[in-house]
């Protein structure tokens, strides 16, 4: 039994799906990451926040 | 899907993700990331280094999403010119619809995401920037006035500002003047570009400075930029981002740079042809090496500060 090689159609379409999952995988990292320096720098504690606004 | 569907599917050139980032246009966004990247550090504040990556990022997604907003409205200038005709649109990999989808859907999203990430002024100094890269150069400037690239070169030069907005919350002199170096640069590098791409412009339509006032009138702009650049590039090594580093790097540059510039004002076309433009596209590629090597400086003039090495 042989499997037929998959037509580079798909394979291009596999590439886009990876990237875009990297992408979206990036994102997540990226607001989990500023949410932990934001937290634990204290951006959100009642008295910094009143000077931020 | 079948096997059917999947042939004549294949006809159509359909894209990679590859091609979506090429939409962005990496080469220039590797300028705005470096150029912001010094701004934000020449800044006097510090920032933390994930909330200064991450700024930098966004900034980098702002102007690439202006790159494919760029390539969406000049889809037919990029199809005629031979540097461009490679570019997704014109190839027929990606569909101008789906350029305008990707640039406008990302320009939100990093004018946003840099203003929760950093502060509201630097994510409106970026969404202002798109505002004019887009709406001022590409609508409005690129295909009406010879003077196109002399204003629509404030859009290229807004990177460091938005970096240091990042680190300050505002502007400064400091900053005005990295723009204005990045501003003053733009006019003798895009012309040196136009004289040796010969008639790419003029088969496009576009008004460059060589189609509607000639080669001559070009070569004679090129010099007084690089003058007025050099008094720009010189006096800022004595203000708050400069030093001995900044210094001796634009003496020696801007010389080479008038040099060049001198040259190229006194050559004539049958002098440029016969050499295949060699002095123009030296001229171009030093041009290069002109803006990485000044923002270079002021680089490690901030850098070197603490350790007593950087500024006056």
């Amino acid at each position: 039994m042989s499997f037929r090689d998959d037509h580079e159609l798909h394979k291009r379409r596999l590439g886009r799906n990876v990237g875009l999952a990297l992408v979206l995988a990036g994102f997540i990292a990226i607001v989990f990451g500023l949410t932990v320096v934001k937290v634990t720098r204290g951006d959100y504690e009642p008295e910094n926040a009143k000077v931020a606004n | 899907m079948s096997d059917a569907s999947v042939n004549s599917q294949a006809d159509f050139k359909e894209a990679s993700f590859g091609d979506y980032f090429a939409l962005l246009k990496p080469r220039v966004m590797s300028l705005v990331v470096f150029t912001a990247l010094v701004g934000l550090l020449a800044a006097p504040n510090s920032v933390h280094p994930f909330v200064a990556f991450a700024s930098i990022l966004f900034i980098a997604v702002g102007g690439g999403a202006s790159g494919a907003l760029n390539m969406w409205w000049d889809a037919d200038i990029d199809a005629v010119m031979k540097r461009t005709q490679s570019r997704p649109i014109p190839a027929g990999k990606v569909t101008r619809d789906e350029a305008f989808a990707v640039g406008i859907t990302l320009s939100a999203f990093a004018c946003i995401m840099l203003a929760l990430a950093s502060n509201l002024f630097a994510g409106a100094l970026l969404a202002f920037t798109i505002f004019f890269y887009v709406v001022i150069y590409t609508m409005w400037l690129k295909r009406w006035t010879p003077q196109n690239i002399v204003i629509g070169g404030a859009a290229g030069a807004f990177p460091p500002m938005i970096g240091w907005a990042v680190a300050t919350g505002g502007v400064s002199i400091e900053s005005v003047l990295m723009f204005t170096l990045t501003f003053m640069w733009t006019p003798p590098h895009f012309w040196a570009l136009c004289l040796f791409m010969k008639s790419d412009y003029k088969d496009a339509g576009v008004p460059m400075l060589h189609v509607t006032h000639g080669r001559r009138a070009t070569r004679k702009h090129i010099l007084v930029y690089t003058i007025l650049l050099a008094i720009v590039a010189i006096g800022m090594a004595f203000t708050g981002v400069g030093g001995p580093i900044y210094l001796t790097t634009a003496l020696i540059l801007n010389g080479l740079f008038l040099a060049g510039a001198v040259s190229i004002w006194r050559r004539d076309e049958a002098t440029a042809e016969a050499d295949s433009y060699k002095r123009e596209k030296s001229f171009f590629g030093l041009s290069l090496l002109y803006l990485f090597l000044h923002f270079g400086a002021i680089l490690a003039e901030a850098t070197l500060a603490p350790y007593g090495l950087g500024g006056w």
